[in-house]
């Protein structure tokens, strides 16, 4: 198929930026929407141009680093997938795609597509993880876990951070992330020693990094690619509640 | 002095705000109803004139009054920070949201505040500072016309579509509210949250056909 592909071109984090119209031919259906910019890249070089700077990694929908928007849509058409999972079968010959890197304050475009989240890993560092002093491997079965419990908890270990809650939210909200993280803890009894302190210093670093605030808009839950709910979101706003009302100090 | 809350706590301040509110707009309806169902309007003016002389709901005016200052100023905080936090908009905007009126909460809140002040000037400055001619009825009870002030209001055609209308952005406004003041308050369960969904539009639907029925039935009557 033929595309007209009209991408955000910046050359640097300073830098301006605009949109530049690209046409591409002959783009099989079957190829990946990173394998057609890796054609128009190949091209862009021999052409010597500068190639469009995206980021990728795995290429198999587990690491979280390809961050487009895809007409009007994080990881572009289809639900359920990262941009590296997402085939050209979405579009139809002769359509214009619209790329774009996510929009956020916390997320300064870097160059082209590729934009910084390293606001993300601030997040984690405030608290999304759990502190455990050296010693003897634990056994594995020590502690019982309800399945359901346990099966909540991997829901939410899910998310890859890739940050499409913040690029799909209105808001540029970082709410479902942020829930995700406290609810894969919150949920397991080697989380729950930490979980008030936990909650309230991960939310205050995510509203001091700029991100916006959750109106409900539910666009996250539709855009994740691991369809995480915003059933953790209802959790981390209990967790935060309680957390505030109870706390000792 | 909102910017040093938390956004969860301002969620949560928002939430309970306007619910308050909400359960003010299903006493306002009830008392609004009854003039349609008396003609000499003196069920009505008895409601009223309790309503403006009770001291309990004399005290609860100033609850209802701080609420609608703390929902308004949270509102417009929160606004103001979301939008900061996209400084640079998409060229082609996304349409993912699955609670459909929740993108245009500022534009409602906004319209349904303006209808609030002139309807506020209209009514209560009225009832309050105005002279309001009073009626003596068979029964011997003698009230303020409240209900006549209400009924000249609504001959004038303009009137009544700006008073729709703001009635039905207050709907739009509720139904996006009533199933998000729950999420914010942290209270999502899949057995129960289908059942408030569908009971937040049910209530917006009756509370906004209760409001918009009186004004058209006295306009075409
Ligand atoms: S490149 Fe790793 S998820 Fe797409």
């Amino acid at each position: 198929m033929d595309l007209t592909l009209k991408i955000w071109r910046q050359a640097s984090a300073e830098g301006k930026g605009k949109f530049v119209n690209y046409q591409v031919q002959n783009i099989s259906a079957d190829a990946s929407f990173l394998e057609m910019l890796d054609i128009l890249n190949e091209r862009l070089v021999v052409e010597g141009e500068d190639p469009v700077a995206f980021d990728h990694d795995c290429r198999e929908g587990i690491c979280g680093a390809c961050s487009i928007y895809i007409n009007g849509r994080p990881h572009g058409p289809d639900r359920g997938i990262t941009t590296c999972q997402m085939h050209m079968r979405n579009f139809k010959d002769g359509e214009t795609i619209v790329i774009e890197p996510w929009r956020a304050k916390p997320f300064p475009v870097i160059k082209d597509l590729m934009v910084d989240r390293s606001a993300f890993d601030a997040i984690i560092q405030a608290g999304g993880y759990v502190s455990v002093s050296t010693g003897g491997v634990p056994d594995a079965n020590a502690i019982p876990i309800p399945k359901r419990k346990a099966d909540e908890a991997m829901d939410a270990a899910a998310c890859i951070g890739c940050g499409a809650c913040v690029a799909a939210c209105k808001n540029a909200s970082a709410m479902l992330f942020v829930s995700a993280k406290v609810s894969q803890f919150a949920l397991l009894p080697q989380g729950r020693l930490e979980a008030r302190e936990r909650v309230q210093k991960m939310v205050a670093k995510m509203d001091e990094l700029g991100f916006g605030n959750c109106t409900n808009t539910y666009a996250c839950e539709a855009e994740c690619p691991k369809e995480i709910s915003v059933s953790h979101i209802a959790r981390m706003n209990r967790e935060f509640l309680g957390a505030k009302l109870l706390s000792e100090k | 002095m909102s910017l040093k809350y938390s956004s969860v706590t301002k969620k949560i301040v928002m939430s309970l705000a306007g619910l308050f509110l909400t359960s003010f707009l299903v006493v306002h309806l009830l008392i609004n109803l009854l003039i349609l169902f008396d003609p000499t309007r003196e069920l009505f003016n008895e409601a009223a004139h309790f309503m403006a002389t009770n001291p309990l709901i004399q005290t609860f005016q100033y609850v209802l009054f701080f609420g609608f200052i703390l929902h308004i100023i949270f509102g417009l905080v929160l606004q103001i920070q979301n939008w900061m936090a996209r400084p640079v908009r998409y060229e082609k905007k996304g349409s993912s949201e699955q609670s459909y009126f929740s993108k245009f909460m500022i534009h409602t809140g906004a319209i349904v505040f303006i209808f609030l002040i002139i309807h506020f000037a209209n009514f209560f400055v009225k009832a309050k500072f105005g002279h309001v001619e009073a009626l003596t009825y068979p029964s011997g009870a003698t009230y303020e016309d409240l209900g006549m002030l209400v009924v000249n209001l609504f001959q004038d055609g303009a009137y009544v579509i700006f008073y729709v209308v703001a009635i039905l952005l207050l709907g739009f406004h509720l139904d996006h509210g009533f199933q998000s003041a729950f999420q914010s308050l942290g209270l999502n369960h899949s057995r129960y949250t289908p059942f408030i969904k569908l009971f937040g539009t049910l209530f917006s639907v009756a509370i906004t056909l209760g409001f918009i029925s009186i004004p058209l039935v006295i306009y075409f009557s």
